[in-house]
């Protein structure tokens, strides 16, 4: 039985790699923390521990519209370190908040009206004056709120993007996207509007949204209809009119009521490059040349034996299931996940995918993975897995991967996975 | 007469038409009383079609007047998340 507030709703490594961040359904984040090189042993990398752990967001009531607040923690985004500390915008479906995350390791002790354990001496017993010198203490980890960007979102908060030039970010609902500097909650900038005038003409909301990560003025949106929209900020303030619009071409005659729930962009993301962009859908990974508007240079079938199984997925709600994607490092592999607990990763150079499991009971720790297989249909081989078989309440929503090794973080419903390749 | 390959799509949506043949159509058969009348009726009407822009999974109004026992119940996270140990 699971703990509805124990579900992982993001993850996300740092710059560095070197942390890890978690936010689940209960509005709680948890950060690891990778052991450093003078700990460990020569044939394995460091091991990602527990390092700081927080409530972000609490559950809300908005009395205007009777309606909760879910303080689920919907995107983690780390600012790049600029100093001891490390900061994080974190954001539920309303409310974004700036939260500092610093290291303690010294106490000043000896001081002159304080015990040590901090209960007042009476002043008449003070007879001599010294002064308080720090010293060493278990090392202590506080997470503290700096900012909380709230109050600009009537919709749910899909997305938060933080801009290169490190000073401003973006946050995405369903129909508006609003720009806001880091240092300033009062107000920000909207940028973009597609609400309609006539919510009965709603047909396309927005899904996810990001910054280029070299181009401070540039960032795209996808949308439920398949499309995604790169804009320009230095063209309008409002970037209701897109600089670039990419689409693949539909063949008219393959269209079904299904088609465009499954065209739904659940996620897009840049390549570290800035060439490329990726993004997924109910049933792929595509990867777009950012010169090229007309159709993906690359797409790659995720599952795509449940195409016959639109009907049930479609009763089940499984349908509107929201996958993430990522990048690796280099840009030369992608991952996403999939369900019954399997993930898949496809090398866009040898154009070899493979699938794997992330589940304790099929896997012993510190063993290779073996790779999995389904089968669509006809005869089942051994050790492959029938479509009719897997569980599709076991899905991996959210994959991350380090920026620099090839070390990775799979959430399952409420567990974290983390695996690396093997070293020697 | 032609037997034509139906696509595992077009064969899974006439499976879905087949058992809600009023799938997207609007709701009350399109005649309406009043505003009153066309906004009860698409309260009742299960909405999959859109990725809705507002929260329609935890209204408690449209139907009746909601009363606290209908509110769901604030419930802080006072226990610590499973994955810090």
């Amino acid at each position: 039985e699971i703990d509805w507030s124990d579900i992982i709703s993001t993850v996300e490594f740092n710059h560095s790699g070197e942390l890890l961040a978690t936010g689940d359904k209960g509005g709680r984040v948890v950060i690891f923390q990778q052991e450093q090189e003078n700990k460990i042993q020569s044939h394995s990398r460091g091991e990602y521990n527990v390092y700081s752990t927080f409530q972000s967001h609490e559950p809300e009531f908005d009395y205007l519209k009777s309606l909760e607040i879910e303080e689920k923690i919907n995107k983690i985004r780390w600012l790049p370190q600029k100093n001891a500390a490390q900061f994080l915008l974190s954001t539920n479906d309303k409310t974004i908040k700036l939260w500092k995350i610093s290291e303690r390791d010294k106490r000043p002790e000896g001081y002159n009206l304080k015990e040590e354990d901090g209960r007042y001496r009476d002043p008449t017993t003070v007879t001599t004056l010294r002064v308080p010198v720090f010293r060493p203490m278990d090392l202590m980890v506080e997470a503290s709120p700096r900012r909380i960007f709230a109050n600009a979102h009537t919709y749910h908060i899909n997305s938060i993007s933080i801009n290169s030039d490190y000073e401003t970010y973006l946050s995405a609902d369903d129909l508006r996207i609003n720009l806001w500097h880091l240092e300033i909650t009062d107000r920000s900038f909207n940028i973009v509007d597609i609400k309609p005038a006539n919510m009965e003409e709603l047909t396309e909301v927005i899904t996810a949204a990001e910054f280029h990560p070299n181009s401070c003025n540039t960032f795209v949106y996808s949308s439920s209809k398949g499309t995604i929209r790169l804009c320009d900020m230095r063209a309008s303030a409002l970037c209701d009119r897109h600089s670039k619009l990419f689409e693949e071409p539909e063949d008219p005659s393959n269209r079904s009521f299904f088609s465009e729930i499954i065209s739904s962009i659940s996620d897009v993301k840049f390549s570290h490059s800035g060439r490329y962009m990726m993004t997924r859908d109910y049933l792929s990974v595509k990867i777009w040349d950012l010169n090229m508007e007309n159709r993906p240079v690359e797409t790659y079938q995720v599952h795509e034996y449940l195409r016959s199984k639109l009907c049930s997925l479609y009763e089940n709600d499984c349908i509107f299931d929201k996958f993430e994607c990522c990048w690796n490092g280099s840009d030369s592999v992608v991952m996403t996940g999939s369900y019954n607990n399997f993930f898949r990763m496809f090398d866009r150079n040898t154009k070899r995918d493979i699938t794997l499991e992330a589940s304790r009971e099929n896997n012993k720790p510190r063993t290779v993975l073996k790779p999995r297989k389904v089968c669509a249909s006809g005869k089942r081989k051994k050790d492959e897995i029938s479509v009719d078989s897997l569980d599709f309440n076991k899905k991996i929503l959210h994959t991350a991967w380090h920026p620099k090794e090839n070390i990775i973080a799979v959430a399952t419903t409420n567990n974290l996975y983390i695996f690396q390749d093997k070293v020697n | 007469m032609e037997d034509k390959v139906t696509s595992p799509e077009k064969a899974e949506e006439a499976k879905l038409k087949a058992r809600y043949p009023h799938l997207g159509q609007k709701p009350g058969g399109q005649k309406y009383f009043d505003s009153g009348d066309y906004n009860m009726a698409k309260a009742k009407m299960k909405n999959k079609q859109l990725p809705t822009a507002t929260p329609d999974k935890t209204e408690v109004t449209g139907d009746h007047i909601p009363t606290p026992q209908d509110l769901p119940q604030q419930k802080p996270s006072l226990v610590a998340s499973k994955l810090a140990g």
